[in-house]
């Protein structure tokens, strides 16, 4: 009867080709690690934000007028809504943990290198569009941080020489921050941003399919074969790592709710205390921060205090900071190393791998605190660090000596 | 199977490659409506109408704040104490003489000012928009220790003397700009317009 079912569906569909594809025979190198998990959770997260978000759209009102009011209304008088509205502002910040941890995980594995370029740069795509989402969606509730936020994040536009000012009161549709410019980041945040993201995290998906998964050891898992072609070093994704990825999802979900239900605010880090405030355009707050996980590339727009060439220093931190998101694309054409995994590549890789870590946790907290002289000197130090690891990689992970490669996954 | 290749491929080119040059053509029109939209609308630039402030009541030292298209202006009389020492840190700031076009052209003079004695400026802080505060205490403060007076940008630590003008090593890169204004009596100041330009 099932196999009857089934038959009528893949004469219409390919349904079996495509479960087997990419399920029940798409072959996951044995050695995956803990690394390989922020995949799995960044789906699991974006569905939690999919849900919370359109029923926050229920209660939502995108007006200037209406926008705070409706807020508090979803946190007070609308049964759960605390609930929901804790689920998306909690689902923001797992976001980027978890895609800075994925992105972390294929510059060490060296996972962008070919044949992988494309899936890297996909990838890179979706961060971008996670980057808008974050920041669209942290206008609307149009508390003071929101609006703080977006009248920095837009003046930056009005830094590009000559055309600058017209494209701000463009992309504002009003000379101002107002209700006109709330509109339509709510037009982008919840339609044309998710729509995009969702097509283009399908497409990663795809692309990762074609070239199959990187390893912890960087090794081609293809070149070994049993008689029937499934590669030796893997297992089946369906059932093997399903059941373990349902697990992690177990364990990740409880740091989840315990965020959501006890500590929403996390600190401040996840809802600034100064968005419970409504948005006021004649009062700046004390002390403006963006957003934890921007704090890095706002430092780095800080640290450029001096003109070059004759551009303001605020149109090239505007550029430094671009350039500091924008140059990750980059990473499958940087990289000169014959050797895939950190595991193999030589002590420049490794020195400078580290020096990237810590200038990115630097940056993050300098970009979250108040300036001072000494802390902007110490910014820039750490944007030439962070930027060093990317700009000299061609010739240091040429020139170094690596390590030999096993044919084989090694399994400690 | 190829596909025949057309008897006259001259043609064909010709065909494909007008087609494709209508339908970008098409695509460039249908952008306009949606391109153009995100302009300001009839409302919003009526909502930009010049503000209008009665500064009989300001006092020296004191400092109006006005609402002109969602931007809080400055209005500041300076007191004689003031004036007196606003050229002391004339050598720390990045351009005294207000070359950068940061001010019409009647405002472009020492005090940045049409009339003498006020400064009327954009609190729209030249590094990211953020809204300066005023200082006028002169002496030692937190941020500084030979201040003047003016403001200070609690964003990104940018300095501005009384007249707007930036100090040079902060993140701001040019002057507070000066709006458009003129007085149309001894008391009414409108924001917004030049005016009479004589």
């Amino acid at each position: 009867m099932v196999t009857k079912i089934m038959n009528w569906f893949d004469d219409r569909l390919p349904l079996t080709a495509t479960i087997e594809r990419h399920l029940t025979k798409y072959p996951a190198p044995i050695n995956m690690n803990i690394w390989y998990l922020a995949g799995v959770l960044l789906v699991v997260v974006l569905v939690i934000q999919l849900l919370s978000g359109i029923w926050l759209l229920m209660n939502y009102e995108p007006t200037a007028e209406g926008a705070f009011a409706s807020i508090q209304y979803i946190m007070r008088d609308v049964e759960y809504g605390y609930i929901i509205r804790y689920m998306h502002t909690t689902g923001a910040s797992a976001f980027f943990a978890l895609i800075y941890l994925h992105m972390f995980r294929g510059m060490m594995y060296g996972s962008y290198q070919k044949p992988r370029e494309l899936l890297w740069v996909v990838g890179w795509i979706t961060y971008l569009l996670l980057c808008m989402l974050g920041f669209t969606g942290y206008v609307l509730p149009w508390g003071q941080m929101s609006f703080w936020a977006a009248q920095v994040i837009m003046s930056l536009f009005g830094s590009i020489p000559y055309i600058g000012e017209d494209l701000l009161i463009w992309i504002r549709g009003d000379y101002l921050i107002s209700g006109i410019t709330l509109n339509r980041l709510f037009a982008l945040h919840v339609v044309l941003l998710p729509l995009a993201l969702i097509a283009v995290i399908f497409v990663h998906i795809l692309a990762l399919h074609e070239v199959g998964s990187n390893n912890p050891d960087g090794v081609d898992v293809k070149k070994f074969k049993d008689e029937d072609g499934v590669p030796l070093d893997t297992k089946p994704f369906f059932p093997y790592d399903v059941m373990h990825d349902l697990y992690a999802i177990g364990v990740f979900l409880i740091f989840f709710c315990t965020i959501m239900f006890f500590y929403p605010d996390g600190g401040g880090y996840v809802i600034e205390y100064v968005n419970y405030e409504a948005a006021d355009n004649l009062k700046t707050p004390e002390h403006i921060v963006p957003s934890w996980y921007y704090t890095p590339f706002y430092a780095m727009l800080r640290a450029i205090t001096f003109p070059i060439f004759g551009l303001s220093a605020k149109f090239l931190g505007f550029v430094v900071m671009a350039a500091g998101i924008a140059i990750f694309v980059a990473l499958p054409w940087l990289d000169r190393s014959p050797v895939k995994s950190i595991k193999y590549k030589g002590v420049y890789s490794k020195f400078f791998l580290s020096l990237f870590v810590v200038s990115f946790f630097v940056l993050g907290y300098l970009g979250s605190v108040a300036p001072s002289p000494a802390k902007t000197l110490l910014a820039q130090i750490f944007t030439v660090g962070y930027f060093s690891y990317f700009l000299l990689m061609p010739i240091y992970s040429k020139y170094e000596t690596c390590k030999p490669v096993p044919d084989r996954v090694q399994l400690s | 199977m190829q596909p025949k290749s057309p008897p006259n491929p001259g043609r064909r080119k010709f065909l494909i490659t007008a087609t494709s040059a209508v339908g970008a053509v098409g695509i460039a029109g249908a952008a306009v409506p949606f391109l153009g939209s995100w302009n300001p609308s009839a409302r919003a630039e009526a909502a930009g109408a010049p503000a209008i402030a009665d500064i009989s009541k300001l006092a020296p030292g004191e400092l109006l704040i006005v609402e002109w298209r969602g931007v809080p202006i400055y209005v500041v009389k300076h007191s004689a104490e003031s004036l007196n020492q606003i050229d002391k840190n004339l050598e720390r700031l990045a351009d005294p003489e207000s070359s950068e076009e940061q001010q019409p052209e009647y405002a472009r003079n020492k005090l940045r000012s049409r009339r003498e004695g006020i400064s009327v400026l954009t609190a729209v802080c030249t590094h990211l928009a953020c809204a300066p505060k005023y200082y006028p205490q002169l002496g030692v403060n937190d941020f500084d220790n030979n201040w003047q007076g003016g403001f200070f940008c609690p964003c990104h630590g940018s300095k501005f003397d009384l007249a707007g003008r930036v100090y040079s090593g902060v993140p701001a890169p040019t002057n507070l700009p000066v709006p458009p204004h003129y007085y149309k009596s001894e008391d009414i100041l409108v924001i917004g317009e030049d005016g009479d330009v004589s």
